[in-house]
């Protein structure tokens, strides 16, 4: 049934390019349908998952019999829900793109093409299958911000474009010579896994291929894609960048670098723990003298992401089991952030600078999005109780254990990450009175309806992960023991 | 050869064919044309070609028994006749996007003249001797000179012929010169005997290593690789659009399966090493010195034109660079077999999708008046159809998953790489082509920006565009779109030839 939220997503592509030429009306319910269809089978996929260290396989057909490739599309815990974090944030960043009136049909069409893609990535046990999908996500994501974008979208759409492309450049070399070197028989990720590649091998290989995707996890320094991205991006793709796309290059790190060249891990794990925390600090820090609104969630994306990629590299479960749950978080969390930002926000006052929108006094304005931005962003600085807290608490605890001096650091960066937001909600939604209170020509519009119904969601889905983590922890920590990371759990831990 | 004319016919059918039907469109518009409107002239020499490229299409291969009555001059095997199948489907969408052109009034001449440079092709996959290739390739390249030169009223149509002609004598030389030298030192022209003489003398005879510098170059201009490449953005550009894109794709096919049938069959023997750090003379290290050099330059100067047919020219050499990757791994001994089938599959499925871009880039250009990448802007709203399919012929191209130029590249990468396993030393001309093709994408997206996020100039209406270039078109997008999704449906016929040719 999972392998039907690909299929959906791509069929709803077909229908929307269908339908007669600017219809926006109908182009949204179309996507909107698809969407919540893609959602009901992720969630059915999940409630149906049984904790337990396996793999369970939604389709294998041979593909190219000739090179061992497989149509192979399969689940653990891990993949199941990434792709539940898929489904809430295509129909979330749909609701919040309900305003879209130009060119609809084609917006949601590249879309769902997009979400098609992530689906497919976060199923796929075939690493040819998987990269396949893989870049199947780059187009999209260039001409939804190059056509509906806004601040330098054709730069950012370009850097974005490129950078993803060298990335996954830099995986197809990993990628075909692990083949090769593993006797260029079969891509099957789960037979490549078993296959002891020779150490030197591993010792180019995993940081080649590491850092192909971890350039689209935001790993510094390659993360300067992330906030130009991020900023020029249409509201809903913004969403899917932050919310799913950032943890397409997390995951591929971790399902396939990390698995495959586990000596490789072993030798480099400290450098690129370094790194993530940079990233972590480095992303705070550059969050703290932001005056775009949207910049400031674009770098805290880096920061956060920087402790999904730390918890990967402290190699213990309590780490690698916050790590993935810090991705689902984050996704929930950052889409709920540019929501607010994007959509309540720039659509209605046209400015993102901190220091206009001080003047427009939004908590008066806008409730609901002062609320709504208050709750994600005390969620993101980790707040207990929200999902944020549980995610980035493992990770600092595995941390502490292998990584003492770095997991100093990256608290540091939580604290820096508080002052951060907190400067932020003051500017932009309370600010003093002593700055003069301009009366704004146009009363701004009142939150609609979808808006509130995927606030609501996003939201609701942090606090329950955040009250209740072990509905998801139940299906992660077994799934670190499937015969996928056996391996690198022998490999790597020394 | 034994005197059995008829078998011989039999073997020589599809050429008799193609010739026949060069003579009949030529007497068909001398007798019937005068008086008729170019348009119908046009589009009868078009169904005549496509009927003859047909009728030739599907003889059945010759046995082999047949195969081996001209053995010395002319040989086929199922491999050879499957390449003589994708020449001649493309001359068939030449002479389709052919119809829609107004570049001449000799609608009898252009197409005959199309049909004996496919006939050219045709004797140059099959030739069995070095003498036949020069004939052939010389054929092929005399009337591809006068096609290219075919819109009178152009200057840039003379200019780009007189080039391609000048070039083109010269590299004629250089490989006469290189095939003289090897007979010379072998003392054969059949091809499998220049082998097994060139084994005996170990292959590495410096007279043999000034001679294949000599091939490398005749070739090098005929694929357009770097250095040799000078002619093709001149030639492309000035050109009328259905020659280019015949050159840059029937031409290019045939090219490249001689280069490969020569390397593979005759000059094995004296391959030398191209993998990294461990260069020896041979044939390998220039083609992967040109191959490189190709990507590199191709991508890069690909970036700053203006032109769409430009850059489309840059675009092919660099890509001329990924396929002399296939040359260089069928080299090693044993890997033949696992290097020709992603070859030819790279080589047919980039034909098809160059020549269908053309086809878009004329239309476009007979509306625009010019090819820069600007009278491309709001293409997706003054034709969605067209925008769509052109979406995906440069995504192909630069290789974006699921269409045939990504297959096409990951297959011809594992066969590079797969060639030399054990210390994966033709690893750098994979990393080289990746990297190269990262920069590609760039300028793809230069003219799908304009296609898709630009608007169209205020006063253009909905394009115009007529029904054979739109068939073809949304024909060549769906068989790209399929062949990326399922490319076992080449791959398997390939293979299959490839074993019974006995690689």
């Amino acid at each position: 049934m999972l392998a039907w939220t690909i299929y959906l997503s791509f069929l709803g592509v077909v229908v929307l390019m269908c339908l007669p030429r600017e219809n926006a009306r109908s182009a949204r319910w179309v996507a909107l349908a698809t969407a919540l269809g893609g959602l009901v089978l992720a969630i059915g996929g999940f409630l149906a998952h049984k904790p337990g260290a396996q793999i369970i396989t939604v389709a294998r057909l041979p593909w190219v019999p000739s090179l061992g490739i497989e149509y192979h599309l399969a689940t653990d815990g891990i993949s199941i829900v990434l792709v539940l974090l898929t489904g809430l944030a295509a129909v979330t960043g749909i609701l919040f793109s309900w305003n879209i009136e130009h060119r609809a049909k084609e917006f949601f069409a590249f879309y769902l093409a997009l979400i098609g893609g992530v689906y497919g990535v976060f199923l796929s046990f075939d690493l040819f299958l998987l990269f396949v999908f893989y870049e199947i996500a780059i187009v999209p994501k260039y001409f939804l911000i190059a056509i509906w974008g806004s601040t330098r979208r054709e730069y950012g759409a370009m850097k974005l474009a490129l950078y993803s492309f060298v990335g996954s450049g830099m995986v197809l070399i990993g990628l075909i010579a692990a083949f090769i070197v593993a006797g260029g028989k079969t891509m099957n990720l789960i037979e490549l896994a078993k296959f002891p590649f020779p150490p030197s091998f591993q010792n180019w290989a995993f940081p080649l291929v590491f850092v192909g995707f971890a350039i689209l996890a935001g790993l510094w320094p390659f993360h300067t894609w992330a906030p130009t991205g991020h900023v020029a991006a249409p509201t809903a793709a913004s969403m899917l960048l932050a919310g799913v796309v950032m943890k397409l290059g997390a995951y591929g790190a971790l399902r396939v670098a990390m698995t495959l060249f586990p000596l490789g891990l072993a030798f480099w794990r400290h450098e690129i723990a370094l790194l993530a925390v940079i990233g972590i600090v480095y992303g705070a820090t550059v969050a703290l003298v932001q005056r775009d609104f949207k910049f400031v969630i674009g770098y805290s994306s880096v920061s956060h992401m920087g402790f999904v990629l730390l918890g990967m590299m402290t190699l213990s479960q309590i780490g690698l089991s916050g790590a993935v749950l810090q991705m689902f978080s984050h996704g929930i969390i950052a889409s709920l952030l540019f929501a607010v930002v994007g959509r309540m926000v720039y659509d209605r006052a046209h400015t993102r600078e901190l220091s206009e929108l001080q003047a427009m006094n939004l908590s008066k304005a806008l409730p609901f999005a002062s609320v709504t931005f208050v709750i994600a962003s005390v969620a993101s600085m980790g707040l207990p109780g929200f999902s944020g807290f549980v995610a980035e608490l493992q990770v600092l605890i595995g941390a502490w254990q292998t990584f003492p001096a770095l997991a100093i650091l990256a608290g540091c960066g939580i604290i820096i990450g508080v002052a951060y937001t907190l400067r932020v909600i003051l500017k932009a939604f309370f600010a003093e009175a002593d700055t003069p209170l301009v009366e704004l020509e146009h009363p701004l519009a009142p939150i609609t309806t979808p808006e509130r119904i995927g606030a609501i969601l996003l939201m609701g889905t942090s606090l329950l992960v955040g009250l209740y983590p072990r509905i998801l922890l139940d299906l992660i920590v077994p799934s670190l023991e499937t015969p996928l990371m056996q391996t690198m759990w022998k490999g790597g831990v020394q | 050869m034994t005197g059995d004319y008829f078998a011989l016919l039999r073997l020589l059918a599809p050429e008799a064919i193609v010739a026949l039907t060069a003579l009949i469109v030529l007497g068909a518009d001398l007798m019937r044309g005068g008086r008729q409107p170019l348009p119908l002239r046009m589009s009868a020499g078009a169904w005549i070609t496509v009927i003859g490229c047909a009728l030739a299409f599907f003889i059945p291969a010759p046995g082999a028994a047949a195969s081996a009555l001209a053995t010395g001059v002319f040989t086929s095997n199922p491999l050879i006749h499957i390449a003589k199948q994708i020449i001649l489907l493309l001359t068939a969408a030449t002479a389709i996007l052919s119809i829609s052109g107004r570049f001449t009034n000799h609608a009898g001449e252009y197409f005959s003249l199309l049909l004996f440079s496919t006939l050219g092709m045709l004797f140059l996959v099959s030739a069995d001797n070095l003498l036949m290739v020069f004939l052939a390739l010389e054929l092929t390249s005399l009337c591809l000179y006068v096609l290219t030169a075919f819109d009178k009223r152009s200057v840039a149509s003379a200019e780009a012929a007189l080039k391609y002609f000048l070039f083109g004598g010269v590299s004629a030389a250089f490989l006469l010169f290189g095939f003289s030298l090897i007979y010379g030192v072998t003392g054969e022209i059949q091809l499998t005997a220049i082998a097994s003489s060139l084994q005996k003398s170990n292959g590495h005879d410096s007279l043999i290593m000034a001679a294949l510098v000599m091939v490398a170059i005749g070739f090098g201009f005929k694929v357009a690789i770097a250095p040799f490449h000078l002619w093709a953005p001149d030639t492309y550009q000035g050109a009328p659009t259905p020659c280019a894109a015949f050159i840059a794709s029937g031409s290019k096919v045939a090219s490249f399966f001689i280069l490969a049938r020569l390397a593979f069959t005759a000059l094995v023997p004296s391959a030398g090493n191209g993998e990294w750090a461990r260069f020896t003379p041979g044939w390998m290290p220039v083609l992967a010195l040109c191959a490189a050099l190709s990507m590199i330059l191709g991508n890069v100067a690909a970036i700053a034109q203006s032109s769409v047919k430009r850059l489309l020219a840059y675009s092919a050499i660099a890509h001329a660079g990924y396929m002399m990757l296939g040359v260089i791994a069928g080299g090693y001994t044993g890997k033949t077999a696992q290097a020709i089938t992603p070859l030819l599959f790279y080589v047919s499925t980039y034909a098809l999708t160059t020549l269908a871009t053309f086809g878009v880039v004329m239309v476009v250009e007979c509306d625009q008046g010019h090819d820069r990448l600007d009278s491309f802007a709001g293409l997706r709203s003054r034709s969605p159809l067209l925008a769509l399919c052109m979406l995906i012929f440069l995504l192909s191209l630069a290789g974006i998953p699921p269409l045939a130029g990504f297959f096409g590249k990951f297959y011809l990468f594992t066969a590079i790489v797969g060639a030399a396993p054990n210390d994966l030393g033709l690893l750098w001309l994979v990393i080289l082509a990746i990297a190269a093709s990262a920069v590609s994408l760039y300028y793809y997206l230069q003219i799908l920006k304009q296609i898709y996020v630009a608007d169209s100039p205020t006063g253009t209406s909905e394009l115009t565009v007529p029904a054979s270039v739109t068939a073809m078109a949304v024909f060549s997008a769906v068989a790209i779109l399929l062949l990326g999704c399922a490319p076992n449906i080449l791959i398997d016929p390939f293979a299959a030839a490839v074993r019974l040719a006995g690689f």
